[in-house]
């Protein structure tokens, strides 16, 4: 028999029963729609956070002291600007090396107290992240060679310290230090839960005073390309751990970051899926069931058929494409669904959905691969019925 | 003529034999046919027979219920194996084919009638009578051009896209002939064909079996009308799973 001819049988026995071709395809609707929304939601956060870590700025090495990891304790920094000389000089271009010290303070405007995450650095800061000024100026060399007592507010702090006002030249106080603002940074979010709108930059130098200590958390390298991220990482670190025999530096890249991201939510997709998978699975079931069903109302049908000179194989062949098809159908249907699904998701909330080729590809495959597996069985029973025995049941 | 119709093939019939004498379409040497049951006990339907049926016979099987003449005629039909025994149709062991082979048998050499019509309910009459012709691989537009001239055969050209529940019992009787026809088979079985009919639909029928066998093709039926029965050449009287005499 032609796989055409199986075809047009397959579609027309679903036709005659259609209430129940629709509700065996409900379940595999439901686990294929699922499975594309989940993946969608599951890759759209991945994005979102790969989209924040390259919002940092391009080929950053950030080297701080100690083990960097989960559960790792933290260390008390033992470096200093005269690390960060070193470091300058271990990379060659002192613009692409910028440090950071870090302290949460108060910030006050008159009556108005805003806690703020200061951020003491200096004038390579821009040449390493990516952090466009909206208003104003970024440090220089002189405010932090003199220690001058200017800084550079995030935009959510701006808003909330002078509202509409034009912040520049006006002055704030952190710890009853007066400072004048010369910038206001561009809104940029929030990365790993830092959020950076919240910052308050200054010179490193002033920061250090303020807080009291001579040291830094941490040094930032922008490498020149993606490929000199590596040899620059390790340079650097094998510099530091030269300088300090014994103890234990660590320089993390934006790569490995959204590796170690990358993979956290890759996994946390694929948990999803599978859960979506198991009711794509009950939907199997489903099918596989009607199909028993189907072949024991048909019994006589497939007597006949067999009578008439259909092999074993015929009627395997036009029961399994039955199944497939019930599948494959419920299969696309589920991926139309779970695309408009996962827009509308999108649209009318804040979770991310960002639909990938390869779910669809894969929902498709895997309800064709249901069909076929589900349908084997209730197939092959209808392909060994004796056909006087069928012939003969009512 | 579809690309592998009767291209050579086990059911290619009528070659001479060893003998020089044409090939019976049935040789049946000791058949014997039990089942079974569910408790484990054997029930014997056929306890030994022999016969020969010639190409273009018309025979009659009749005999008392329960004597073994329905499952006769689905060993001769090639959907039952026997249990023991020897059957040849048109020359072939039927021991030697596998299911695909008894399938294709079956479909190339045989044309069954069955007393309760089994036509497709949902279907066409001109669906139904071009099944056969689907798996032996026939394009659509020749099946559909070869179940019409079937019908128009079986003198229901006007009634093609009709379904088996917009037909009387008569009409749907010749649907089911003309379907049995289609494939051009060399023995029709017809299993108390006149069974479901009255008076009147059953003569109807008869005669058509008559006009198909002196066109050439073998007709074997199981009836137990002797009306019936006497219109045929050849009565076979079957008793407790044998031949109690062949006349
Ligand atoms: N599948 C089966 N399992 C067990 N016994 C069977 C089976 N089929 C037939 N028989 C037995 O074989 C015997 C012959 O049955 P068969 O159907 O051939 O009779 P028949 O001559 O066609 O009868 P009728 O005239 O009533 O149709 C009966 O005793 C029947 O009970
Ligand atoms: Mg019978």
């Amino acid at each position: 028999m032609r796989t055409a001819e199986a075809l047009r049988m397959a579609v027309e026995a679903l036709r005659v029963n259609r209430l129940r071709s629709m509700l065996t395809m409900l379940g595999v609707i439901i686990g294929v729609l699922s499975v594309v929304i989940l993946v969608a939601i599951g890759t759209g956060a991945k994005n979102a956070v790969e989209k924040e870590i390259a919002g940092l700025g391009s080929n950053i090495i950030l080297v701080v002291p100690g083990q960097v990891g989960l559960g790792a304790a933290p260390t008390q920094s033992r470096l200093d600007l005269a690390d960060v000389a070193y470091v300058r000089r271990v990379v060659g271009d002192p613009s692409k090396v910028t440090v950071a010290v870090n302290s949460g303070e108060p910030v006050r405007v008159g009556r108005v107290e805003v806690f703020a995450t200061l951020t003491g650095t200096d004038e390579n800061m821009p040449h390493v992240f990516d952090r466009p000024l909206r208003r104003g100026r970024y440090l220089t060399e002189t405010d932090v060679d003199t220690r001058r007592r200017v800084v550079i507010l995030g935009s959510e702090v701006a808003a909330k310290l002078f509202g509409d006002v034009d912040p520049i030249g006006r002055q704030v106080t952190i710890a009853g230090v007066r400072f004048r603002v010369i910038g206001v940074y561009e809104t940029v979010g929030s990365t790993f839960g830092v959020a950076r709108d919240q910052e308050v930059h200054l010179p490193v130098t002033t920061a250090q005073r303020l807080i009291g200590l001579p040291r830094i958390n941490g040094i930032a390298v922008g490498a020149s390309g993606p490929d000199e991220i590596e040899p620059l990482r390790r340079r650097v670190v094998a510099a530091l751990d030269a300088r300090y025999p014994g103890e234990t530096f660590s320089a993390v890249t934006q790569t490995q970051l959204l590796g170690t991201i990358g993979t956290v939510l890759g996994m946390l997709t694929g948990v999803l899926a599978a859960i979506a998978g198991i009711s794509l699975l009950v939907g199997g079931v489903g099918v596989s069931n009607i199909m028993l069903v189907s072949v024991r109302e048909r019994t006589k049908e497939i007597g006949l058929r067999k009578a008439l000179g259909a092999r074993g194989r015929d009627i395997l062949g036009q029961f399994l494409i039955e199944a497939v098809l019930l599948t494959t159908i419920g299969g696309v249907i589920g991926i139309l669904t779970g695309v408009g699904g996962a827009l509308l998701i999108q649209a009318v909330s804040p979770v991310p959905a960002s639909i990938t080729w390869w779910s669809i590809v894969l929902a498709f495959g895997v309800s064709a691969a249901v069909g076929v597996f589900f349908g084997v069985a209730p197939a092959r029973r209808a392909a060994r019925l004796d056909p006087v025995v069928a012939l003969r049941t009512d | 003529m579809s690309r592998d119709e009767r291209a050579g093939g086990p059911a290619t019939a009528a070659t001479p034999g060893a003998t020089g004498a044409p090939v019976p379409a049935f040789e049946a040497i000791s058949l014997t046919r039990s089942y079974r049951l569910d408790g484990g006990v054997l029930v014997d339907a056929l306890r030994g027979v022999s016969l020969r049926i010639g190409q273009g016979e018309f025979a009659a099987i009749v005999g008392p219920s329960g004597s073994g003449k329905s499952t006769l005629m689905h060993l001769l039909g090639c959907l039952d194996r026997p249990t023991s025994g020897t059957l040849r149709v048109n020359g072939v062991d039927v021991a030697t084919l596998d299911d695909a082979g008894l399938a294709d048998l079956r479909n190339r050499t045989i044309g069954f009638v069955f007393q309760s019509f089994h036509l497709l309910a949902r279907t066409s009459a001109l669906d139904n009578v071009a099944l056969p012709l689907v798996y032996r691989g026939v394009s659509r537009a020749e099946r559909r051009e070869r179940a019409r001239a079937a019908l128009e055969a079986v003198g229901l050209g006007h009634r093609l896209t009709h379904r088996p529940s917009q037909m009387s019992g008569g009409e749907q009787q010749r649907v089911a002939i003309a379907r049995a026809l289609v494939g051009d088979p060399r023995v029709l079985l017809a299993d108390e064909p006149t069974g479901n009919l009255d008076t009147r639909n059953g003569e109807e029928v008869m005669g058509l079996l008559e006009r198909l066998n002196a066109g050439g093709v073998a007709v074997v039926l199981v009836t137990h009308d002797a009306e019936v029965a006497a219109r045929a050449r050849r009565q076979i009287r079957v008793r407790d799973g044998r031949i109690e005499r062949d006349t």
